[in-house]
């Protein structure tokens, strides 16, 4: 058995989020370095500034500014700074009680050492140098000399607000496909395609996916199919996908290959896309360092009889 | 009167650091056979299925529907899928039963941390717009609520260092974890937590069986009831929560009947040492209570499963005979956010 | 011991559209959650528990976005359960929070489905770049316009039907002031004329990409009898499942679809769907998917479909309505496109559509699915309360 495949796989992705009133305001309002609170209906006042009360549910909107200097109420200590983290070298992690606040804010704070940090410390925000409307307008806290910043007592109401955020998103993973598909993908690298056979149905899936999915049974014995097929059914595809190099029109179809007792997808080229019909016959076409068919062509047998494919659409 | 529903077959994977050769259907699936052979029921025999994955955790967008293959649902199945632990799918399972609309009901869970950077993956569970941003991760997290129990005077170093041995040796008789024995406690990740209060990292799979009433006894020698059972979920954001205290987990607690009589066991599904502590505070734990005889979630914890785990291995234990009345919890989201707490029984003896 | 008879007492819907630029995730849940207690005349505080779903995370970008949302939707300190069953997740999501209310664990529930599409788009999270595998040779539509041809070859539909059901669609969600389409020029001709995309599909016959949201109160007897306005009774519901992709699958009518179908009907004593029942919101993701629907939920015999469109038995004024809100062909956040369906069915019962009312619907059925054609999930719902 070939070895099982990896590589890796990277889900990286710039999401757009809108915000809502009060987190357009806290956003501008660090990018014009106030800091925002909001007030509930029992006077405490929340920073960050959330939408709805944690305790009530009631939607909250009455906007306060705060200072920008605060309290520690717990701390951990990060001496390996991980990607995307607020600092590149080691620093505490920190939750903070800005004064005139009742509720702690999340962020970084830049100290030498564990031993310069403890609860209860003072603190105060350090502005990022470019601010566009985004928690990391905090570059990080730092430590304080106890004093207490004054707000600058702010409306809360700001020329061109901001709207919307674009959170910037990247996993690493490794993805393996595990043993079947591993041995099938191995198989196509010699320009073979290779399913497995149920132990219990005796069907032939192609790709082998592991298990029979009807059975719930673990599928082994190999099976080589095709190379020839039929077209059970296809669509015309007229819109160019953005991640694809392939001139449209053309046609996307399912195969039945030959042994195989499902159908698989692919490009039928070689015959003008206004000429495949259901049931026609065809064989794939390789291209160097392709993993899959290129696309399957005619062979130039006859059609096949709908009786013999109908239960492989 | 409502219906008794019991836990009757518990089954699980070995948890590994990587299972990077099999897919997770492949990993799934012995799973599946193993709970079913102990009952003797088939796939067609079983009224209900739920499951809990991630698409976060495996990097693939309805990544479940894969792992479906391994139960064999054909002719078709009446199913379901939570994108929680799987101790919130054995809820849902658990209310299907309660209706009456099914007897039997099939949960699994699974999750391979191994392709990802789990400290990572999680970041994304938290406020978009606030903090995932910051990419603070799990580890980090934990070690605030660490520091805060510390400063309340909860716990020490020393404290959460004998947690982690005490788990780790009681691990050895769970030939399933991944880590037992002695394990050393290693450097800090995050300040105050070390290695050794850390969950290890990896993959595995668990599957239960539930039945109703007498369906339970034909299917098991002692099935363990389900006594009660419910879960809670807190504000989401750490800066206005008591990270010293689990109010959620004490409410599920309370609901479940946690209270009205002590447990002999618990299970609970603490990743960190200190969030041991704060759930033995919370739940009322005293030291008469044998905390996690399987190790916990310090011993193994494969994400999304490692609750129903917790379900499992309580309900294992009394119908071995070695509980009566065992409390089980499960968690999800930062420090400790939604706790789920279950009460099982065994018949008198 | 007989289940607790399950009311729906509030429905709220946002307005859908391409993109909520005003509002968080919390924001676009928020509003729905709101208007269905509204609708209750219900707060917070009457709410026992919330049940949640979505499509893939992935989508927002956002892992479990219930742990974030639990604040929006007043479920601190309550219970809170996540469902995600692909394109079936809303009605799988009212049916796990009607269990609850059935089997008397909670009184009265929130259940909600969003998603925010605009926060990335659907292909992308579609089609990750999963190492070693085929690319999608051709996007949302090309996996389903092979399905569309096969049933077409089977049955011997003309090729105008589709483009039948796209019109009536798109007509009717100009009637419901919350559907995402409102095409206000539609003509028959612009949708016969509209580009193929995927050849027998065309662009006029596709789905839109929305953000929306859509919340239910669900309550027990109790409940209802407190409730302000005409409460919808569950009479029967059901989910089912098949593999994805297996030898012998039938794409065109689902075993899976069919036995969900049944066992609904079974639950509602409903021996002749296509008589008994008054209403039906099925999710039509693409035009054709009404007639092969149509055959596989009982209402046409195998190969007949097409032809209760054509004859025009499913306009809003035929004999059997199908998507009088205008359907996911007028409206698709995806997560909460199934929930749409059932709160429509709902909403017809209950007399309170509006414009888009079917003159004494007593019995609607609402219909989702998902996947690979291999998740379903189904609820009849009744002006009546059922009588065991």
């Amino acid at each position: 058995m070939p070895d099982v495949l990896k590589a890796p796989l990277v889900v990286e992705f710039p999401f757009t989020r809108s915000l809502g009133p009060v987190q357009s305001a806290f956003l501008t309002g660090l990018r014009e370095r106030v800091v925002l609170g909001v007030r509930t209906g029992d006077g405490r006042t929340l920073v960050p500034p959330v939408e709805y009360d944690p305790v009530t549910a009631e939607e909250i909107r009455d906007l306060v500014e705060v200072a920008p200097t605060g309290t520690v109420t717990t701390w951990a200590w990060n001496h390996e700074p991980r990607r995307g983290q607020p600092l590149d070298t080691p620093f505490a992690w920190v939750l903070v009680k800005l004064d005139g606040a009742d509720t702690a804010l999340l962020h970084a704070l830049d100290a030498p050492g564990p031993d310069a940090v403890h609860t209860g410390m003072s603190v105060r925000i350090r502005w990022a140098e470019e601010r566009s409307g985004a928690i990391t307008d905090i570059a990080c806290f730092e430590p304080n000399d106890g004093t207490t910043a004054q707000p600058s007592g702010h409306s809360g109401e700001f020329e061109d607000q901001a709207t919307g955020i674009v959170a910037e998103a990247r996993l690493d993973y490794v993805y393996s496909p595990g043993r079947a598909q591993s041995g099938y993908i191995g198989a196509l690298s010699e320009r073979r395609i290779v399913g497995e056979r149920c132990p219990s149905c005796r069907k032939v899936y192609v790709p082998p996916r592991g298990a029979c999915p009807t059975c719930g049974v673990a599928t082994a014995e190999q099976v080589e199919v095709g190379p020839r097929g039929t077209v059970t059914t296809f669509c015309i595809v007229n819109i160019k996908a953005k991640n694809l190099d392939i001139e449209v029109p053309y046609v996307y179809a399912h195969i039945a290959l030959d042994g195989a007792d499902l159908a698989l997808h692919g490009r039928i080229g070689g015959i003008p896309y206004d000429q495949v019909r259901m049931g026609l016959r065809v064989e794939p076409v390789w291209t160097e360092g392709g993993r899959y068919p290129d696309h399957y062509r005619p062979t130039g047998e006859p059609d096949a009889d709908y009786e013999t494919y109908k239960e492989l659409l | 009167m409502t219906r008794e529903i019991a836990v009757v077959a518990f089954a699980q994977t070995d948890t590994l650091r990587t299972t990077e050769e099999q897919s997770e259907v492949e990993m799934l699936m012995p799973v599946l056979h193993d709970v079913l052979q102990q009952t003797g029921l088939k796939t067609a025999d079983i009224g209900f299925t739920c499951s809990g994955s991630s698409d976060y955790l495996a990097g693939r967008a309805f990544s479940f529907t894969m792992a479906l293959d391994g139960v064999g649902a054909w002719p078709p199945i009446s199913e379901s899928h939570v994108e929680m632990d799987g101790a919130w799918a054995l809820y849902e399972a658990w209310t299907k039963l309660l209706t009456g609309d099914a007897d039997t009901a099939l949960v699994y869970a699974y999750g391979k941390s191994s392709p990802g950077s789990v400290r990572d993956v999680l970041t994304r569970q938290l406020d978009p717009y606030y903090v995932a941003p910051l990419w603070p991760d799990s580890v980090a997290l934990a070690a605030l609520q660490a520091q805060a129990l510390i400063d309340a005077g909860h716990t020490d170093e020393p404290e959460l260092a004998a947690v982690a041995s005490r788990s780790r040796a009681d691990a050895l008789s769970n030939s399933r974890a991944q880590l037992s024995g002695s394990v050393p406690h290693g450097d800090y990740v995050v300040r105050p937590l070390h290695r050794g209060d850390c969950a290890p990292i990896g993959d595995g799979a668990a599957a239960v069986v539930l039945a109703a009433g007498e369906r339970a006894r034909e299917l098991c020698e002692r099935p363990a009831w389900i006594r009660g059972i419910d879960h809670r979920i807190e504000a989401h954001s750490l800066g206005v929560r008591d990270l010293t205290d689990a109010p959620s987990a004490r409410l599920a607690a309370e609901k479940a009947g946690a209270f009205e009589h002590p447990v002999d066991t618990a299970e609970l599904h603490a990743p960190f040492t200190s969030q041991e502590v704060v759930l033995r505070k919370a739940l009322r734990l005293d030291d008469s209570v044998r905390v996690n005889p399987s190790g916990g979630a310090l011993a193994a914890n494969p994400i999304m499963a490692a609750g129903l785990i917790r379900i499992g291995e309580a309900a294992a234990r009394i119908h071995r005979g070695e509980s009566d009345r065992a409390l089980a919890h499960a968690t999800s989201g930062p420090c400790l956010q939604q706790n789920l707490v279950a009460v099982l029984e065994g018949d008198p003896r | 011991m007989s289940k607790e008879p399950v009311a729906v007492v509030g429905i709220g819907q946002t307005k859908h559209v391409a993109a909520r630029r005003d509002v968080s995730i919390a924001g676009l849940v928020r509003e729905a959650a709101g208007r269905a207690l509204e609708d209750a005349e219900l707060t917070w505080a009457d709410i026992d528990a919330v049940v949640i779903g979505k499509a893939p995370d992935f989508f927002e970008g956002v892992m479990m976005p219930e742990l974030y949302l639990a604040d929006a939707l007043g479920a601190v300190g309550k219970p809170m359960l996540r469902v995600h069953t692909a394109g079936s997740v809303g009605g799988s999501t009212a049916l796990v929070a009607a269990n609850l209310v059935a089997a008397r664990v909670h009184g009265t529930v929130l259940t909600l489905a969003f998603e925010k599409q605009s926060e990335s788009n659907a292909m992308w999270g579609l089609s990750l770049p999963i190492p070693f595998q085929q690319p999608l040779l051709a996007g949302a539509g090309g996996f389903f316009a092979p399905h569309v041809r096969a049933y077409m070859r089977r049955t011997g539909a003309p090729d105008t039907v589709g483009a039948l059901v796209a019109y009536k669609d798109r007509r009717n969600a100009l009637k419901n002031p919350y559907a995402h389409l409102h095409e206000h020029d539609i003509t028959l001709e612009k949708v016969q004329a509209s580009p193929m995309l995927w050849d027998p599909i065309r662009y006029s016959e596709t789905c839109p990409s929305s953000d929306g949201a859509c919340a239910m109160v669900l309550t027990d007897r109790r409940g209802a009898a407190r409730s302000p306005r005409p409460p919808a009774w569950m009479h029967g519901g059901a989910m089912r499942s098949e593999p994805t992709l297996f030898a012998g699958k039938d794409f065109v009518s689902p075993q899976a679809g069919k036995d969900c179908a049944a066992d609904v009907y079974r639950q509602a004593g409903i021996t002749d769907p296509r008589r008994e029942i008054d209403a039906v919101e099925m999710y039509v993701p693409f035009s054709w998917y009404e007639p092969m629907w149509l055959e596989n939920l009982g209402f046409a015999e195998e190969g007949e479909g097409w032809k209760l469109t054509e004859s025009g038995v499913t306009e809003l004024d035929g004999d059997l309505p199908v998507n009088m809100s205008g359907g996911v062909l007028s409206t698709n956040p995806i997560g909460a496109s199934g929930m749409i369906r059932f709160a429509e069915a709902a909403l017809q019962v209950r007399g309170q559509a509006g414009e888009h009312q079917v003159d004494g619907a007593r019995r609607a059925l609402g219909h989702a699915y998902g996947g690979g054609s291999q998740f379903f999930s189904m609820w009849l719902v009744s002006a009546e309360p059922p009588t065991t």
